[in-house]
């Protein structure tokens, strides 16, 4: 953990050194979901609902998914790079460092220009919490506060998973994307309304509703059933498969020798 | 003139060794092109009545957004051109016998251009044996394909000429990351990439329609489908020439101005 605040501290002041770089970059992360917003915003001024939810029940929805998926780019982002930091021979002076690869390959790069996408889900989620017409009883704060950890944890996962990836093909996939910028990018509405299939397909493959729409379900109080209010911390357990996946890729790692 | 066409040649032919990379591209646009689809689709059985088209032309559009998406999206920057900016390698450019402006701007086309070829046939193929509403349908007439192809190459144009400023505000600033996302941020709401313009509210989408944005990808993929016909065509083929003919202006005026102040950092 100490370690992890060195790295922390030394990206935070080489991302300073070009201060006004710095700031347009996270006001352009703030714009950036600004215009996702905006395009929320117009979609609804015209068509005023989408399969029952309302423009208020859908910002809850894209805040908190915003949100966690700020956070772990914020900080699980330096798997991003993780192709280049394979193909370069990086990882190797990785492993033989006596700290856990994980840690160094986090600390390879952290995104404090998030700060910028960060703020907006913030700004969303704090408009959206009053005007949602959701009464907030103690249960329903949790279930909120779990969605974000929940979504958090998952975004992680993929992240994690997307550089295990990188063991076997050496640069990374731009498939996996869509599961990381899709889930993103998609996950601003609830998953129900892209239909049944995919529904199941991010309910049992990719657990992104289980953090989305069915704990949004029993915030918007149309389901008591408690299980959806648990549902999230199935998506922090995500990580462990990703972790295992991880550690199996790290097992097969062949040096790419230059 | 040859010079700079065999230099579209080379970067051209360099590009298309990337295949392998341009199949994972494709089902990853295919993947996402469908959930839009979907998306939408969601909205339009919810409120069929306030879809400003047809549901057949919002698929077509969708389809050609994703198959040239290459040409008009707005991350895309080239950045062994902010390198030589950055590194003083821009020096070497200079001595060559061709205009920086004119060979930086045939070296962004070609490389959006290799792309699109890469990747736009597969996916419209596959789009056009979709089923009739997911599917992308054929321009409503043979005149319609024409000035889409007209409108589709101003467009790649514009873009590139809007792009040329960004690569000239380099000179000035030296660490580009602010500048490019924050145009990033702009192009993806004004030229429609987000969600189509017509969904736009009427008023904003007029205003919106009247800026260089929306004579990217906008113009082209609405003459396609058929939502752009008769004099409207016109105006907006009109519209595009004015708007490329302004930024390419402007941007060689910047880059003068920048070359004259040019300060190569060592190396």
């Amino acid at each position: 953990m100490k370690l992890w605040l060195k790295y922390a501290d030394i990206m935070l002041r080489s991302q300073m050194q070009y201060k006004t770089s710095f700031i347009l970059t996270a006001i352009g992360q703030f714009l950036v979901s600004f215009s996702v917003f905006i395009g929320i915003y117009f979609m609804f001024a015209r068509f005023n609902n989408v399969e029952g939810f309302k423009f208020s029940e859908v910002l809850i929805c894209f805040s908190v998914l915003l949100t966690s998926f700020s956070i772990a780019e914020c900080f699980f982002r330096g798997f991003d790079t993780f192709g280049g930091i394979i193909s370069n021979g990086e990882f190797d002076r990785i492993m033989v460092r006596p700290r856990n690869e994980v840690l160094q390959v986090l600390g390879s790069r952290i995104e404090f220009t998030r700060i910028g996408r960060f703020l907006q889900a913030i700004i969303v989620l704090a408009y959206a919490i009053p005007n949602s017409g959701i009464v907030w009883t103690a249960d329903k704060i949790v279930t909120l506060c779990l969605m974000i950890i929940g979504g958090t944890f998952l975004f992680a996962g993929l992240f994690i998973i997307y550089a295990g990836i990188c063991f076997f093909t050496i640069e990374g996939l731009e498939f996996m994307n869509i599961f990381t910028d899709g889930g993103k990018e998609f996950g601003k509405y609830p998953l129900s309304i892209y239909g049944e299939g995919i529904l199941k397909f991010f309910t049992f493959i990719i657990p992104l509703a289980l953090i989305q729409y069915y704990p949004l379900l029993y915030l918007l109080g149309r389901t008591d059933n408690p299980l959806y209010m648990i549902l999230p911390v199935f998506g922090i357990l995500f990580i462990l498969p990703s972790y295992i996946f991880w550690r199996f890729g790290v097992k097969h790692y062949k040096s790419t020798g230059s | 003139m040859k010079a700079y066409f065999t230099f579209f040649k080379i970067r051209f032919i360099n590009g298309l060794q990337y295949r392998a990379a341009a199949y994972a591209g494709v089902a990853t646009q295919f993947a996402w092109g469908f959930m839009t689809i979907l998306m939408f689709s969601a909205f339009y059985k919810s409120n069929p009545e306030n879809f400003p088209m047809t549901f057949e032309n919002l698929t077509t559009y969708i389809w050609l957004q994703q198959s040239f998406l290459a040409l008009f999206m707005a991350w895309f920057f080239d950045n062994e051109i902010f390198d030589s900016i950055s590194s003083g390698n821009v020096a070497y450019e200079l001595c060559r016998p061709t205009g920086l402006y004119e060979m930086w701007f045939v070296r962004s086309l070609s490389s959006r251009i290799y792309r699109v070829v890469l990747r736009c046939s597969p996916i419209l193929i596959v789009a056009a044996f979709l089923p009739a509403p997911y599917g992308i349908s054929l321009p409503v007439d043979i005149m319609a394909f024409f000035l889409f192809i007209l409108s589709l190459a101003l467009g790649s144009f514009l873009m590139v000429s809007i792009n040329m400023l960004i690569y000239a505000s380099t000179f000035y600033t030296i660490s580009p990351m602010g500048i490019r996302i924050l145009s990033v941020s702009i192009f993806e709401l004004f030229s429609g990439a987000i969600i189509p313009l017509p969904f736009l509210p009427d008023n904003v989408h007029r205003i919106f329609n009247l800026l260089p944005f929306a004579s990217t990808q906008n113009t082209p993929f609405l003459i396609y489908n058929g939502y752009l016909s008769g004099k409207s065509v016109f105006h907006a083929l009109l519209l595009q020439i004015a708007w490329l003919f302004t930024f390419v202006l402007f941007g060689k005026l910047l880059f003068r101005d920048a070359l004259k102040k040019v300060v190569v950092q060592g190396g």
